[in-house]
């Protein structure tokens, strides 16, 4: 496919602003914003089509689009429900994993030396190892990271705060270590990972009626993408206004209160993690394959924090907001400090590269939307009453005949 | 039998027993009040009671059902809903969505129970999408207590609803309890401010340390010269 005309890259992305932002300041009038929505889809189906399909735009784009899929899956966790999770990466790597398993010739014993294959494309067939439908895949991986996030769920339920973040980040810690470490695990004579050499090459996605994903044809990876997102912002919305969503909110607020209320905390609290943690196992299972590879160096404890500071930055709890966030943190990671402003030290006579950097450039974003706009970019706007804060009525005023 | 009969609970905070061997009972349709000074275990009787701070040892029943051990969310489907210390309204949601919390666990359409809320305290109704974080302390204290009538309790806990309140204000709130009592729902009432407590209850409990120091009806209760001296201001 060729596309019908270049657009700069500045221009695509201005046009998405555009359409962002006008959905949030139509968010009080239904229609309207029911046609920004529209508008802002639209728009993001057909950017493929303004990019050089194999180049390095549409690149930095589909990996936007899974970095937002994981932010939404944060943002349940610590936007709606209050669980500050600093260890998402262990879904990321779950995700990964189960498609490095499912989707490679990792398991090389599988089938005896044959392979298994499940409904996969005529050119897979011959390869060893277990080959499994990216769709089943993907709920493979799904089910493993809820379950994982279940798992990691369970020690955190007496804790509050601060704590819940610690033992999450040790968790997290603990997922990247087992995947560094796993090539010298070896459990009924399979390695558990390939440690920092990756399991690789790890099958392209291949969906029912469509020819299978290439590494030059990036249209087709980034629509999917895309799919998942709305499929992501769906359940993400439909939550946010159900039963479940007002109880994790209530337990946000308070939780002793949300406890007297009724509110079952531990199941409530379970489905916090168990859907964030869905969520950010479906975005590993897809990177795991847009990458080719599943390895080590991939699941570090900063990349929680990259996760955690695009849901802050653009507004915890908010949809938009993450969404917004999101896009923006990568793309300055992925594109903005390499590609545009890598060299600017270098001219200015310093001896380094901007890319070296990164963390300290979010690090100072944050510090900056933190200070401008604490509630975030797009707040959600009950956080937003908590951090502009409001005067109480007084109780004199309540009844007009004083003694 | 009694609706809700404590028998000797004790409820630990870590490695602190903060109740000593806690016994009451409470009759059906009655109001009955624990006095006593901080720390005296009224609270913590309270949370004991809704599964909050669930006692290491003893019994409680709840129309001879057993449920000391029970988790709060199936006490509050059985039929004790508690306004809690201090409050604790949702602060971001508006008094109608912390309404609708109260009745969180109910399945049914619970209008009814909204008007019956609204009835009771008006000011709620005007203030109805307005966040309860806006709202005055005891606007919140009415609210409180909505919003525990929403589970539909047939035993209602409140634990001090005079806190930081104008005296009018008080007084008013007790009003509407004792209506609340006579609309047929059973109260328990916990309070460090003894006069209003005494005179719309008609037994009390003293509590000192942890243990009940004393049980009366609330007449005598208020004409007790030890009561008096300690919770009373009088003496």
């Amino acid at each position: 496919m060729v596309s019908i005309v270049e657009l700069p890259f500045p221009v695509i992305v201005l046009i998405f602003g555009a359409l962002l932002l006008g959905r949030y300041l139509a968010r009080e009038n239904r229609r309207a914003a029911i046609g920004f929505t529209v508008a802002v889809v639209v728009w993001a189906a057909a950017v493929p089509l303004f990019l050089d399909s194999s180049g390095g735009v549409i690149e930095d784009c589909i990996i936007a689009l899974a970095y937002v899929v994981m932010a939404l899956g944060l943002n349940i966790v610590v936007g709606y429900a209050g669980l500050l999770d600093l260890g998402y990466v262990a879904f990321f790597a779950l995700g990964a994993l189960v498609m490095g398993y499912l989707g490679s010739g990792f398991v090389s014993s599988a089938g005896g030396g044959e392979g298994i294959h499940i409904f996969v494309s005529e050119a897979t067939q011959s390869l060893p190892g277990l080959h499994v439908n990216f769709l089943l895949v993907l709920v493979v991986a799904v089910v493993v990271a809820a379950i994982g996030g279940v798992l990691i769920g369970l020690p955190t339920l007496r804790l509050r705060g601060d704590y819940i973040a610690i033992v999450t980040l040790a968790f997290g810690e603990i997922i990247g270590r087992l995947v560094l470490n796993g090539d010298e695990l070896v459990v009924g004579g399979q390695k558990v990972t390939n440690g920092r050499q990756g399991i690789t090459p790890i099958d392209r996605v291949d969906l029912p009626g469509l020819e299978p994903f290439k590494s030059l044809e990036l249209k087709p990876w980034y629509w999917l993408a895309l799919a998942l997102i709305l499929l992501v912002l769906f359940v993400n919305s439909r939550l946010r206004d159900s039963r479940l969503g007002r109880a994790w909110i209530a337990i946000r607020e308070d939780e002793v209160a949300a406890a007297s209320m009724g509110i079952p905390l531990v199941r409530t609290k379970l489905m916090a993690y168990a859907t964030g943690a869905a969520f950010g196992g479906m975005s590993g299972a897809l990177l795991a394959s847009y990458y080719n590879t599943v390895n080590a160096d991939q699941f570090r404890f900063a990349f929680s924090i990259f996760i955690l500071a695009m849901v802050i930055l653009g507004g915890l709890g908010s949809i938009w907001g993450v969404v917004i966030g999101a896009v923006l943190l990568s793309f300055i990671n992925s594109y903005f400090i390499p590609d545009v402003f890598n060299e600017v030290p270098s001219k200015i006579g310093l001896d380094f590269d901007l890319t070296q950097l990164s963390f300290g450039i979010f690090g100072f974003l944050l510090v900056i939307v933190m200070v401008l706009r604490p509630e975030g970019l797009l707040p959600e706007r009950r956080r937003k009453l908590e951090l502009t804060g409001s005067v109480a009525t007084a109780d004199e005023d309540i009844f007009e005949a004083r003694a | 039998m009694a609706m809700l009969e404590v028998s000797d609970i004790h409820t630990f905070y870590g490695n602190i027993e903060a109740l000593k061997g806690i016994s009451l009972e409470v009759e059906e349709g009655e109001v009955v009040t624990l006095i006593g000074s901080n720390g005296a275990g009224k609270s913590t009787t309270l949370r004991s009671i809704s599964g909050l701070s669930p006692p290491r040892e003893g019994s409680i029943r709840f129309k001879g059902q057993e449920i000391g051990e029970t988790p709060p969310q199936d006490i509050v489907r059985l039929g004790i809903s508690q306004s809690p210390e201090g409050r604790k309204c949702f602060q971001r949601m508006t008094v109608r969505e912390n309404l609708d919390l109260g009745a969180y666990m109910r399945k049914d359409d619970y209008e009814n129970d909204m008007t019956r809320v609204f009835d009771l305290f008006p000011r709620l109704k005007e203030r109805e999408k307005q966040k309860a974080g806006t709202m005055s302390g005891g606007e919140q204290q009415m609210l409180a207590i909505g919003r525990a009538l929403m589970a539909q309790p047939e035993l209602l806990l409140l634990d001090e609803p005079s806190m930081g309140l104008a005296p009018i204000l008080v007084e008013r709130i007790y009003e509407t309890v004792a209506e609340i009592n006579k609309q047929g729902t059973t109260i328990l009432l916990v309070e460090q401010n003894a006069n209003y407590a005494l005179e719309v209850s008609s037994r009390g409990y003293v509590l000192e340390t942890g243990a009940v120091a004393l049980t009366d009806a609330s007449s005598k209760l208020r004409e007790n010269p030890d009561v008096q001296a300690a919770y009373l201001g009088g003496g």
